[in-house]
């Protein structure tokens, strides 16, 4: 629960911390930034939008959801790789993000979210003139 | 609700296998044979497989797959599950993080004897690809009355 990625910084994927007690699920993420924003996509299978809950809290993003599975009545498992029904993961996002125009996207389990980046640290073109 | 899928039963992928997947990944090579199917854990899509009287259900943590490229099939009780997904990348962008499958994917297990491969089900919801294969009746337990 308290692993924090930070969302730009490369490293190698660390393996999910068990947190004490209750089993959360670390969803992998793919994280790219463009001229405009960066983008954030996670595979949260089995999240519903009513069962997402993003937070953003100063500098740090929260990311968690609960699986909603259909099942029959006293059905019994008889294998699991996923053993755990929650997701959690935050992200220590940079100061000049523009966290109040975060725009997310749930669709087949994957969430997308965008965070812009203010106009002025956008990269700019300079312009060579030739005379 | 999800709980009963942590309680095992052990008959087919039982604790000890894993047990077992787990210790050989520990120490780098294995002196127990490996279930020939078995899929290194971390495989995508991740899968659960649970079971009642009637029918067994297996449920693959497959987010972001367009049913489209899906092909399942079963023959006896060995079921496959094909498909590819397509994490698109968009030009122009820098990556720090790239954990996301991509690519295709195949994974096969084997569910128990008595399930009827004539009576699958599969459907697509929120990520999750969930496939029901009814067993076959005379299989399934009876109630016997006392007169």
């Amino acid at each position: 629960m308290t692993d924090k990625t930070d969302m730009t910084t490369r490293g190698s994927t660390e393996i999910g911390e068990r947190s004490e007690g209750v089993q959360t699920l670390r969803p992998p993420v793919n994280i790219f930034e463009d001229a405009e924003a960066i983008t954030l996509e996670a595979d949260m299978p089995g999240v519903s939008k009513e069962r997402l809950r993003l937070q953003v809290d100063q500098d740090q993003l929260l990311v968690e959801g609960e699986v909603q599975l259909t099942m029959p009545e006293g059905m019994e498992a008889l294998y699991a790789d996923v053993r755990a029904t929650h997701y959690s993961r935050s992200f220590a996002l940079s100061r000049e993000l523009d966290t109040d125009h975060i725009d997310a996207s749930l669709k087949d389990g994957v969430l997308r979210l965008r965070i812009p980046k203010p106009a002025e640290v956008r990269p700019r073109k300079i312009e060579v003139r030739v005379e | 609700m999800f709980g009963s899928l942590t309680n095992f039963d052990a008959s087919l992928f039982d604790d000890l296998r894993r047990m077992q997947q787990d210790m050989e990944e520990m120490f780098g090579r294995g002196t127990w044979p490996t279930g020939i199917r078995a899929a290194a854990r971390g495989t995508y899509p991740p899968i659960n497989i649970g079971s009642t009287a009637e029918s067994v259900e297996v449920y693959l943590f497959a987010a972001g797959v367009d049913t489209k490229t899906l092909d399942i099939s079963i023959q006896q009780n060995l079921l496959t599950v094909a498909g590819e997904r397509k994490v698109e990348v968009p030009e122009g962008a820098e990556y720090y993080r790239r954990e996301r499958f991509s690519g295709a994917f195949r994974r096969v297990v084997s569910l128990p004897e008595d399930v009827d491969p004539d009576k699958v089900e599969a459907n697509y919801a929120d990520g999750i690809l969930r496939i029901v294969v009814q067993r076959r009746e005379a299989s399934r337990p009876r109630q016997i009355e006392v007169k």
